[in-house]
């Protein structure tokens, strides 16, 4: 299944080179890395990987790469909060980590064509939407309108400014920003996502949205998208749970009855519905 | 498959051959309970045990287990496999359900060959319960008092001789091998029926419903008032996690040598009782209370694991019951429960 050779064990992780790393805030930096032999990482947008420090141990992290552009490497958007993710900032270019993956179920992105996209990422949610929304916009020509709409905790934690500046000025995205407090530096919206809502006009039958930030921000979202009567099923989320194996076992993900690193990390409105710890 | 016998004065025979070839485990008796140990010579194999405080799990998915050892620099790493050829002797009914529970678990999906493969290198030899071992056991109930798979051998205590019951291929090669046995006569038939028989009023249905209603009460008990009430008790100690035979929850951890150069992953069993289990890196923590930590766990036993494998996460062995504290209890919350909902 995992094109990366498990050696007879799901838990040892392969070898792959740190090929470059980028701060794009002070919380956050993109490590672009390399498997052994120009492999390629054969993954759907919204999968992720474990990745490993020997001696510190194993964080998953989405892939924020899109498959269409992968050419034997994938990005990793990594926001430091403790041992490894700390570790990870740490590393300097031509450094080696370990990797397992990917894993999880993604979005399902052949089932989306044709279809009006509405992107709604929260915050460090824009690395894993990242991944399909570049996708999406490789191969436009099947998709029918792009919005993203994109809320950040303020102007210093904007992702990827260099790609939101790229899609504002593409014609064929409708892309809006907004902070939740602003600075001097910041013209454009203000307030939280949810005030973009009233923006975009949708035709609910045909649209797929896609969030994917904090639980609090899924509470809110999902009443304006239901609101403007998208489906339960055309709604996708990506949930975050601690996971120590990604592969089932030890337990730590489980929402209710739901593996979150098996039949997640994405879910659809409708799968998690009636599932009281989903959000 | 076939019934075999074993006389009493055999059986010391069989466990010293058995040394030559096999690591053996049993429960031995530890200051005034039983212990699974290593057994090195027959007397200190104590057949005739109660229960034990830890299960036999602990030799197929260990309270520690290292998966892989590995050099920090190049991140080179080689899996640890334990392929030690083992006999785990005298296992309770309820245990040979657990077991058989946590085969389908490590197989499922991805296969976790650390487990499948101590697994493949191990024989149970099964003893058959013919009184209750305490009040706490509710095997009755689960309808784990007997078993029909999940042993290589099964024995059932005749007085000057053991019943063994063959259930695997590698069984009959072990009894062959290694022990001096005979076919059952007739009149062994018989005095195995009525043991057997005869048994099965000794033990009490404790819940107040079969066992196999489980999955159906606990869908409709997710909102019972019961869980807050248990938020009250629940020392969130994991005790009730650590003993027992079907829990397979784990944390991992890696160890390193002073230099930092070498090391190993280890996996230790963790508890979902625990705060910290399900708090991920924003902070937000996704069972929060001990309420719906015990629920989580009820769940676990009486609805995920049986609609995901189609046996009951619970063996009715007693376990959690006997290391609680606070005296929760499986029986005493599903019997709450099944008056709530039929009151
Ligand atoms: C499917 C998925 C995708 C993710 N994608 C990204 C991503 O793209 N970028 C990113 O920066 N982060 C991502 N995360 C979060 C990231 O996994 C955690 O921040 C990371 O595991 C924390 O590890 P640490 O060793 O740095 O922190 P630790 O020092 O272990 O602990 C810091 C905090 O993190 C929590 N934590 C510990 N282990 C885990 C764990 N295995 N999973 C979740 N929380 C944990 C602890 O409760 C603690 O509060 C993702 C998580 C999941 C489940
Ligand atoms: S939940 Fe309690 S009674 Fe049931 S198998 Fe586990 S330890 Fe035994
Ligand atoms: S053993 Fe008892 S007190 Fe401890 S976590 Fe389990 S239910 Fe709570
Ligand atoms: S991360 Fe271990 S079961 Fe999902």
């Amino acid at each position: 299944m995992s094109p990366i050779p498990t050696v007879g064990s799901v838990y040892v992780p392969s070898p792959a080179r740190v090929a470059k790393v980028k701060a794009l805030t002070v919380m956050e930096k993109l490590f672009t890395i390399e498997l052994p032999w120009g492999q390629s990482l054969g993954h759907q947008p919204g999968q992720f990987v474990e990745v490993s420090l020997f001696g510190i141990g194993e964080a998953p992290i989405s892939i924020s790469s899109s498959p269409s552009r992968s050419n034997g490497v994938f990005e990793l958007c990594v926001r430091k909060v403790g041992d490894v993710t700390g570790a990870l900032h740490g590393l300097e270019e031509g450094a080696t980590i370990g990797v397992r993956g990917p894993m999880g179920t993604g979005f399902p992105v052949e089932k989306f064509r044709g279809k009006d996209i509405l992107f709604a990422p929260g915050g460090l949610g824009l690395a894993p939407a990242r991944s399909l929304i570049n996708q999406v916009l490789d191969e436009r020509g099947s998709f029918g309108r792009v919005m993203i709409l994109y809320g950040a905790r303020n102007p210093a934690e904007l992702l990827f400014k260099d790609e939101l500046e790229a899609w504002r000025q593409r014609s064929d995205v409708e892309f809006l920003v907004t902070v939740d407090r602003s600075d001097e530096s910041w013209t454009g919206n203000v307030g939280v996502i949810t005030t973009l809502f009233k923006h975009v006009v949708v035709n609910p039958r045909n649209t797929v949205a896609v969030t994917i930030g904090p639980p609090v921000m899924y509470r809110f979202v999902l009443m304006e998208l239901l609101g403007k009567g998208i489906p339960e099923r055309q709604i996708w989320m990506s949930l975050e749970r601690r996971m120590k194996c990604g592969v089932g076992k030890c337990g730590h993900c489980q929402i209710n009855n739901l593996y979150c690193c098996q039949q997640g990390p994405a879910f659809n409105y409708a799968q998690i519905k009636g599932v009281e710890e989903a959000i | 498959m076939s019934l075999r016998m074993i006389d009493k004065g055999s059986m010391a025979a069989f466990v010293s051959n058995l040394l030559q070839a096999y690591e053996v485990v049993g429960p031995r008796a530890k200051d005034s309970q039983y212990a699974f140990g290593r057994i090195t010579d027959y007397d200190q194999l104590r057949l005739d045990y109660n229960t034990t405080i830890l299960p036999p799990k602990k030799y197929l998915l260990p309270q520690e287990e290292v998966l892989f050892t590995f050099q920090t620099e190049g991140m080179s790493a080689a899996p640890v496999f334990d392929t030690r050829p083992r006999v785990i002797f005298g296992v309770h009914t309820c245990d040979i359900h657990a077991l058989h529970l946590l085969d389908a678990v490590f197989a499922t999906g991805q296969r976790d060959e650390h487990y499948l493969e101590r697994r493949a290198a191990t024989l149970i030899v099964g003893i058959e319960c013919l009184t209750p071992c305490d009040e706490h056991s509710f095997c009755k109930s689960m309808g784990t008092l007997s078993a029909s798979e999940g042993f290589d051998l099964h024995l059932t205590d005749l007085g000057d001789r053991y019943a063994v019951e063959v259930g695997t291929p590698a069984g009959e090669a072990l009894l062959a091998r290694y022990a001096a046995n005979h076919g059952a006569g007739e009149s062994e038939v018989g005095l195995l029926d009525k043991m057997l028989s005869e048994k099965w009023p000794r033990f009490s249905y404790r819940l107040d419903f079969d066992g196999n209603e489980l999955p159906a009460l606990m869908a409709v008990s997710y909102k019972n008032p019961i869980w807050k009430e248990l938020e009250g008790r629940c020392l969130a100690c994991g005790s009730c996690n650590l003993v027992c035979p079907t829990c397979y929850c784990f944390d991992v951890q890696d160890r390193v040598s002073m230099d930092r150069k070498t090391g190993e992953r280890i996996r230790v069993w963790d508890s979902c009782q625990l705060a910290e289990f399900a708090r991920v890196g924003s902070g937000e923590n996704f069972r929060k209370t001990r309420a719906e930590r015990q629920r989580h766990r009820f769940f676990r036993k009486g609805k995920y694991i049986p609609d995901m494998h189609g046996e009951l996460g619970c063996v009715g062995c007693g376990r959690c019951a006997r290391a609680c504290l606070v005296d929760i209890t499986p029986v005493g919350v599903w019997n709450a429960l099944h008056k709530a909902h039929t009151a």
